[in-house]
């Protein structure tokens, strides 16, 4: 009986040790070399697996940083902050990116625009994109059916009760999840900084937009006419906006007559010169977009209110900060 | 060599005494890594390898080790103690040598270091009394099997995905009922045995 115990003990003792030591060796032969740097780089990632990046994972995008040199900039989720800190790691200088946040060009929600069929199945834009296209009259438009509030990894965007993806600004990190998701290609990302949008992708006539939503693009392009700086070109019975003329004045979400084009800096009210400050220089008159400022050098300025559009240029160029809006 | 025995153990270990579907062995990696079919993959080449590896060195272990000392009883413990080292060790080898294959196995590997599916074989073929390429044989076919297994029930549970199935019933209930009927189907095989 003894014997069986201390043989069993030893020999599973033995083999145990055998084990043991041999893993140990082998982990030793076997050593892989690994970059300390990998660590703390996965460390200073948010750690959300958004794949924004372009790589599978953040410990994907380290490694990337680590061995084959990628911008450590990439981490949109992180922004400039982790950038800096994955730079100090790295041992070089984060450049700056521009920050973006997604933008939905819909505002046709169940009030505003029609629908012709009901869709009752599986609850997933997609796979109503890919039966019937959801039933909606607008062929463009938003399906409503909230895919994008679901790959959201940042929570930062939900449907409101007009069955329309509202984005968090605060939460949205541009990752671009949504934008990928969404079947008709509604969501985009847009600089943070951009005030004016065109809400809406619809490239039907205007007498057919007309009757399936009411707050969608006609195709008048009298924004493009009206706009003072030439930034609007309707392209396909939809305008464009070219980014590098855009001076974000504003003026076409004023003309707009189904009032679609979004205006973040509204209710704007013209500007005016205090006449006390102005010294008469003339840079408020030369990069006046609509000829709204009259006045010789070295006398004071005034602005006709008939004519301004309240972009704000004049206010933003003004050395002597004479021009503000009026109250 | 009796190519007929091996035939008749390959059928056996893939179909009539599957080792998910009638032997209920290794159902945690079955219900947990089927949700998709790129990582059910992976994870049926990795029970593979670790099966018919664990088989031989099993084998080798129990008829010149255990049976000489008449410790037949240690014969669990000696053979949980063999596969974890050796996946430790196979993984260790793996990343040195072949980053890509370390890569495409990836965490599976240590997540079948512990599997009962593994050390059933193992077991088994010593229940059996299989030779040393039968029991290669048995290893390499039961992983087979397993992987079979898996990626028809990944193939099932992608399309849960879009399936419209009643709120109690989704995630692991659907997967549970699903996995029971197909385990009464492959009873189905057991007139299949010789």
């Amino acid at each position: 009986m003894e014997t069986i115990i201390i043989q069993s003990f030893v020999s599973m003792a033995i083999m145990g040790l055998v084990f043991g030591a041999g893993l140990a060796i082998a982990s030793k032969y076997f050593y892989l070399e690994k970059d300390p740097r990998e660590e703390q780089i996965i460390e200073a990632l948010p750690g959300a697996n958004c794949g924004a990046c372009g790589y599978p994972g953040c410990s994907g995008y380290a490694s990337g940083i680590v061995k084959d040199g990628l911008p450590v900039n990439a981490c949109i989720p992180g922004g400039p902050a982790v950038a800096e800190k994955i730079a100090k790691i790295m041992g070089t200088v984060a450049e700056e990116k521009i920050a973006q946040i997604a933008f939905v060009r819909c505002q046709g929600g169940k009030e505003e625009a029609i629908s012709f069929a009901n869709y009752d199945g599986y609850y997933d834009c997609r796979a109503v994109f890919a039966i019937a296209e959801g039933g909606k009259g607008c062929i463009y438009g938003c399906l409503g059916f909230g895919t994008c509030t679901e790959v959201c990894p940042f929570d930062a965007i939900k449907m409101n009760d007009n069955r329309l993806p509202v984005v968090n600004e605060e939460k949205c990190t541009g990752c671009g999840k949504c934008v990928s998701a969404c079947p008709r290609s509604i969501i985009t990302l847009v600089p943070r900084s951009k005030i004016v949008f065109i809400p809406c992708v619809n490239k039907q006539q205007g007498a057919v937009v007309k009757k399936i939503c009411s707050l969608g693009c006609i195709a008048c392009g009298l924004c493009a006419k009206k706009c003072p700086v030439n930034a609007i070109e309707m392209v396909n019975n939809y305008p464009v906006i070219n980014e590098e003329k855009c001076i974000s004045c504003g003026y076409c979400a004023t003309v707009c007559p189904v009032k679609l084009i979004i205006d973040r800096k509204a209710p704007r009210k013209t500007y005016i010169i205090d006449e006390e400050k102005c010294i008469g220089c003339t840079i408020c008159k030369k990069n006046c977009p609509v000829e709204a400022i009259s006045g010789e050098t070295k006398q004071k300025h005034v602005i006709d209110a008939k004519k301004c559009i309240s972009c704000g240029i004049c206010a933003e160029k003004c050395p002597k900060d004479a021009i503000s809006m009026q109250k | 060599m009796d190519f007929g025995k091996l035939i008749v153990i390959s059928i056996g270990a893939v179909f009539i005494n599957n080792y998910i579907f009638s032997r209920f062995l290794g159902i945690c990696p079955f219900v947990g890594v089927s949700k998709k079919l790129d990582s059910a993959t992976g994870m049926g080449f990795a029970v593979i390898f670790v099966m018919s590896l664990a088989s031989a060195v099993c084998y080798a272990l129990n008829t010149y080790l255990l049976v000489p000392l008449k410790l037949e009883f240690l014969q669990t413990l000696l053979f949980i103690l063999v596969i974890a080292a050796l996946v430790q060790f196979v993984e260790m080898v793996i990343a040195k040598i072949s980053p890509s294959l370390y890569t495409a196995l990836g965490i599976y590997l240590p997540l079948i270091t512990t599997n009962c599916a593994v050390l059933g074989v193992a077991v088994l073929n010593v229940n059996e009394k299989f030779t040393f390429i039968e029991s290669l044989v048995n290893g390499f076919m039961g992983g087979i099997g397993f992987t079979m297994a898996l990626l028809l029930m990944s193939g099932l549970r992608e399309r849960y995905e879009t399936a419209d199935i009643p709120k109690p019933f989704q995630g692991f209930p659907i997967t549970f009922v699903t996995a029971a009927s197909m385990g009464l189907a492959f009873m189905g095989f057991a007139g299949l045995s010789f």
